[in-house]
């Protein structure tokens, strides 16, 4: 008996490497990118962008703050000022590409790791840092500057955003045509985060109400120690065309390429044209948190081979061939991120600790009987140890 | 005009949810088949006729989704009150409402409220497939940040529905299904309802309490009736909330008549009455003149329904609880 002439061993369906082409270590052939690694501005037929010189700079100069806000905090984790810190190092121009598209009217669903896109908003660096010292859970207001709560539970954060667009199409602020008026939601989350439950409902539910959200996926190639191969076999931003809306994968280590791309899928999204997704190609150059060890599960050869794609670097150099920065410009900004981390130096140490009763409070909109008696109980409690240390 | 009229649990239910949302146009009800179905067992029937389809949602089949949605409209300033199809058909959800509904208030620190209902179908008696006749109040219970209620009869469907609606903390709904088409009462709309988070005596007795909520109630009321006729006074309660709990009534009662008895639907071990007996202990030792007895499932899974009248506290495990109250 003879077998049919096959280049495959398994004939079940198509043959996925012709689908998706063949892995990819660089990001592929579809990667959008406008400024390369070695700083040269390169074009895309669909997604450009014209950057005046002020535009450039001022990215510039956010990504050098991000990265401060960064390096302070890790720096106050290590003598202990914060019990942990989720670093961002080498993702500043995915967070400030996509923080810089949005609009004040549009909302932001953060996971734990986006303090450059908070301080796109107006948050003050110095709030991140409750949740990791231990003394709130999160100390902004989200309605202030439209920023949510950071959310610890991995892809959580991605249907709430879902409903929140749900709401603004019920509110009619999609879709009108007025700027100031037509909103959308971005939601962020990570490469790990794409396995969870959640995060493929909020594609169904978006895509089936048509809401007006943007998943954006930093896909830092790491989930702690988990490399991206564990959470898929095909590339992320493909998987958006099966829930039935646009993925496109940018260079996450480009910030003009990350706005360019985000902010045409911001504005998709509240024209009334629905959901898409950005795989935002970049790298944790750090550990995922404080506590974590990448020693144990990368090697070092990766972390160089990265650091030649650092975002900042990049657009520095862009930055000074072309004529668009002055020493006093670099200057300036040294003050101003030196300022940043005194700010938050002593901003963190001053920050109050809560009071034992303080526990008690907003479990509910009102504190009900039944805490307040177990508040009152536990503070004649403490009340009884006064005076019997003297 | 008298604006009284007999109706059912599910009447109840469907006229205060319209109600609720002709008094708020910021109320959305969403779930699985609540549109144009009305929703497996027409708790929301023409609802979506009138509101639209804005307002009446019917939503992918996924729990974790339907919650997790809630949670974003909530903080769009919607009063989402979404139907879980059964009991046993949550747990997807469980995260989003222990980790997300219950927690959202105190991570703010107040400055975000979750006006969310959720309505969950619970406990068994209609003959159904495996999850279909759970009762997981206690799971819930057990969160802090949530609110959870049960209603028993048609006229406290109407009222406590749009009273959770109106609440600004999330309630999880307790409704009994098998009582969802069963007993007719009389409706008042014209009354004024007890606040949400009391309990109620709704037969006074003298000899011993029997608590109850949901479904049960009604198995206590025939517990009292039956007791009567053998010339002992049985109090029954209907909880009516279960977190908080509303223990004055409670207590008032069983240091009255020194027994109490508890039965839910829901397994013995750590539910609802391990915390009342606890509480009543606390409260009332020296009025007690025998322990606090529970009557509930057993710590086994919900059986095949051909065997589930055996597994459900009924008339007679109930009346054998009392009496064991009174041999001490």
């Amino acid at each position: 008996m003879s077998e049919p002439a096959s280049p495959r061993s398994d004939t079940f369906g198509p043959d996925l490497a012709e689908v998706f082409g063949p892995a990819q270590s660089d990001g592929g052939p579809d990667l959008v990118q406008l400024l390369t690694p070695e700083g040269e501005r390169v074009h895309h037929p669909e997604f450009d962008h014209d950057f005046s010189a002020e535009e450039l700079r001022g990215l510039y100069r956010d990504m050098v703050l991000t990265r401060r806000i960064d390096v302070e905090a890790t720096a106050l984790q290590r003598h202990g000022e914060l019990g942990i810190w989720a670093q961002l190092l080498g993702q500043e121009a995915a967070q400030i590409g996509a923080g810089r598209a949005l609009r004040p009217q549009d909302y932001v669903f953060p996971t734990y790791r986006e303090h450059g896109v908070a301080y796109c908003k107006g948050v003050d660096p110095l709030r991140l840092l409750g949740l990791f010292r231990g003394v709130d859970q999160g100390g902004w207001d989200p309605h202030e500057n439209n920023f949510g709560l950071y959310t610890i539970v991995i892809g959580a954060q991605t249907l709430h955003a879902t409903g929140y667009a749900m709401g603004m199409q019920r509110d009619g602020v999609v879709g009108t045509g007025d700027p100031e008026r037509d909103s959308a939601v971005i939601a962020h989350f990570g490469d790990g985060a794409s396995s969870q439950g959640d995060v493929n409902e909020a594609f169904i539910f978006a895509a089936s109400y048509n809401a007006p959200v943007v998943f954006f996926c930093q896909n830092n190639q790491w989930a702690i120690s988990e490399p991206i191969e564990r959470q898929t076999r095909i590339p992320l931003y493909q998987r958006a065309l099966g829930f039935g809306f646009p993925g496109i994968r940018v260079d996450g280590n480009d910030v003009l390429a990350t706005y360019a791309v985000t902010q045409a899928a911001l504005q998709r999204a509240r024209e009334g044209n629905g959901p898409s997704f950005v795989e935002a190609y970049t790298y944790r150059m750090g550990a995922h948190t404080t506590t974590d060890d990448p020693t144990r599960y990368r090697l070092n050869d990766e972390l160089e081979h990265w650091k030649l794609k650092d975002p900042i670097e990049r657009l520095k150099v862009y930055l000074r061939r072309n004529g668009l920065v002055d020493q006093q410009f670099f200057d300036d900004l040294d003050a101003e991120a030196k300022e940043m981390g005194h700010h938050l130096r002593e901003g963190c140490k001053a920050l109050p600790d809560p009071k034992p009763l303080d526990q008690f409070g907003y479990v509910f909109s009102e504190m009900t009987d039944e805490i307040a008696a177990q508040r009152d109980e536990f503070a004649a409690y403490l009340a009884s140890f006064e005076g019997s240390h003297s | 005009m008298s604006t009284s009229q007999k109706i059912t649990l599910a009447k109840g239910l469907n006229m205060g949810l319209r109600k609720a949302m002709e008094d708020d146009d910021k109320v959305l009800l969403m779930g699985e088949d609540v549109g144009k179905l009305g929703g497996v067992f027409r708790i929301t029937d023409g609802l979506q006729k009138d509101f639209g389809e804005d307002r009446v949602i019917d939503s992918p089949l996924a729990e974790s989704g339907i919650v997790g949605t809630a949670v974003g409209m909530a903080l769009r300033g919607y009063r989402p009150v979404i139907e879980i199809q059964f009991d046993g058909f949550v747990y997807p959800a469980y995260d989003q409402i222990v980790c997300q509904v219950a927690k959202y208030t105190y991570r703010s620190q107040g400055k975000v409220k979750m006006p969310i209902v959720i309505r969950i179908p619970f406990g068994g008696g209609i003959g159904a497939v495996e999850h279909h006749s759970e009762s997981p109040e206690a799971q819930f219970a057990h969160t802090p940040g949530l609110k959870v209620v049960a209603c028993s009869n048609p006229v406290d469907g109407y009222w406590m529905i749009q009273q959770a609606i109106a609440h600004d903390d999330p309630v999880i709904f307790l409704e009994p299904k098998r009582q969802y088409h069963a007993d007719k009462a009389e409706l008042d709309e014209s009354a004024t309802p007890e606040p949400l988070f009391t309990s109620r005596v709704v037969r006074a007795g003298t000899d011993a309490t029997v608590l109850a909520y949901g479904p049960t109630v009604k198995t206590a009321l025939k517990c009292a009736e039956a007791a009567a006729s053998e010339g002992r006074s049985l109090e029954v309660i209907d909880l009516r909330t279960l977190s908080p709990l509303d223990m004055a009534p409670v207590l008032e009662s069983v240091r009255r008549t020194g027994r109490c008895v508890v039965t839910h639907e829901a397994h013995v071990n750590l539910g609802m009455g391990a915390e009342l007996a606890a509480r009543i202990t606390e409260e009332c030792f020296y009025s007690l003149e025998a322990p606090v007895l529970r009557v509930g499932a057993f710590d086994t899974p919900y059986p095949p329904s051909r065997i589930e009248e055996e597994y459900l506290p009924d008339l007679d495990r109930v009346l054998d609880a009392v009496d064991r109250t009174f041999a001490f």
